[in-house]
């Protein structure tokens, strides 16, 4: 973005700043009246539906002066700043991509139509108030949308990192037991996550046995079960042994198919008989009191 | 390798050797741990040896295979092996780089490690039914 910062149209530079003053200083003087038409045509165009009046009328001078001291300085940073601000409080009302983008257009519209209008009897000085106008107007629309988006994104990794950090949780249920539940689709990346998080969670609670219960992923490819091979090995690297529990027909039929190698593995139909295998491994013996409650 | 602090520590706990590595060996290091280790196995009588490589941060394929060989010297004149210390970033790598351990069985630590020697080699000489 920088890049174009610096390359304005370099041919009128003089006459240009002279015109862009003139226009920064039109577009001071009916700022009302042009916030207004603007804050209309928003209205008009059914966008930011989220917000309320008193928000919008708000959002709207902010917006409209950033813009003129853009237009004024050339310089878009604090325009960027606040562009990010505006993400950060919009986004989670659901404000779309669109609506901002739009809203910014908007604005170039209806300062552009209010140049025709006062330039209307002078063809030759309006084209050239357009050729300073423009590059600047694109800049801006440009710089917001850009800031826009990054924000969102900003926000989607960091949600994509915390549920990440949610979704494989390293449980102990016993001394030297640990149970780790995959819920959803594996994919390297988690896989890669999982591996290293199950590791330190060995070392932590000193782990001798560890059940992988996998009867919330849906589907397991070769990568995966690669994965999941190499996780049982290095688990057993650092003395723990691992069941593998919760495979489910389909994908058992898979793993067979694609030739993934799991003879090494200890597997086990269901969680259940996954902590009795465990339990059994770690010299635990479970018997139900007399007179328990179970049925 | 004379003068500087020992690279390796080989220590006798009753019937067992307790192996220390203590920093980063390189090819001829590893030969000569070997040959140390084995030798102490045949003096010392011992039946159980522990190799304790917390202190690594990379076990590349030549120390994995010394590994492997001294479990296998050490099979031969009749005592277990058992690996100890491995770190997570270590199982993890070793793994990724299909960098076994073969059959040397793993504990996590120095600990685990003497324990596993008791369950599986009970000794006459440590009294008890071996067990724990």
């Amino acid at each position: 973005m920088s890049d174009q910062q610096q390359e304005p149209e370099r041919t009128a530079a003089g006459e240009g700043e002279h015109l862009l003053s003139q226009l920064v200083a039109h577009l001071r003087e009916h700022r009302t009246r042009l916030r207004e038409e603007w804050a209309q045509r928003i209205q008009q165009a059914h966008l930011l539906n989220a917000m309320t009046p008193q928000e919008m009328s708000a959002e709207t001078t902010s917006v409209y002066d950033n813009y003129v001291e853009v237009l004024e300085t050339g310089s878009v940073e604090a325009l960027q700043h606040y562009a990010r601000d505006l993400s950060e409080r919009i986004i989670p009302r659901g404000v779309e991509t669109h609506e901002v983008v739009g809203i910014v257009l908007l604005l170039r519209d209806v300062l552009a139509r209010s140049l025709f209008e006062k330039y209307q009897r002078d063809f030759g000085l309006l084209n050239e108030v357009l050729d300073a106008y423009e590059p600047a107007a694109n800049r801006i629309a440009n710089t917001v949308a850009v800031s826009f988006v990054d924000e969102r994104e900003r926000v989607i990794r960091q949600q994509q990192d915390a549920i990440r950090e949610l979704s494989t949780p390293v449980l102990p249920v016993r001394e030297r037991l640990l149970i780790l539940p995959i819920i959803g689709v594996l994919d390297s990346e988690r896989a890669r996550q999982l591996t290293e998080q199950l590791l330190s969670g060995i070392r932590k609670h000193r782990a001798r046995v560890v059940v992988i219960d996998i009867t919330g992923s849906p589907d397991v490819d070769q990568t995966v079960a690669n994965h999941l091979v190499q996780t049982v090995d290095a688990s057993r690297l650092m003395g723990a042994s691992v069941i593998i529990t919760g495979l489910s027909p389909k994908i058992a039929q898979t793993l067979v198919t694609i030739g993934v190698d799991l003879s090494k593995m200890n597997t086990i139909g269901d969680l259940q008989g996954g902590l009795e295998e465990a339990e059994r491994l770690l010299g635990y013996t479970v018997t139900r009191k007399e007179g328990g409650t179970s049925s | 390798m004379n003068g500087g602090p020992a690279l390796v520590s080989i220590m006798r706990q009753g019937s067992n050797l307790i192996a220390s590595v203590h920093t980063a060996l390189d090819d001829s290091e590893l030969v000569r741990f070997e040959r140390d280790l084995v030798d102490q196995i045949g003096e010392f009588r011992s039946r159980g040896v522990i190799i304790d490589v917390a202190a690594l941060d990379v076990i590349d394929s030549f120390a994995a295979l010394t590994l492997r060989r001294i479990a296998e010297m050490a099979r031969l004149r009749g005592a277990v092996t058992v690996l100890v210390g491995i770190q997570p970033e270590v199982a993890f790598t070793m793994v990724r780089l299909g960098i076994g351990t073969g059959d040397v069985p793993t504990a996590l630590d120095l600990e685990e490690g003497l324990e596993m020697l008791a369950r599986t080699a009970p000794h006459p000489a440590s009294g008890a039914d071996g067990r724990r």
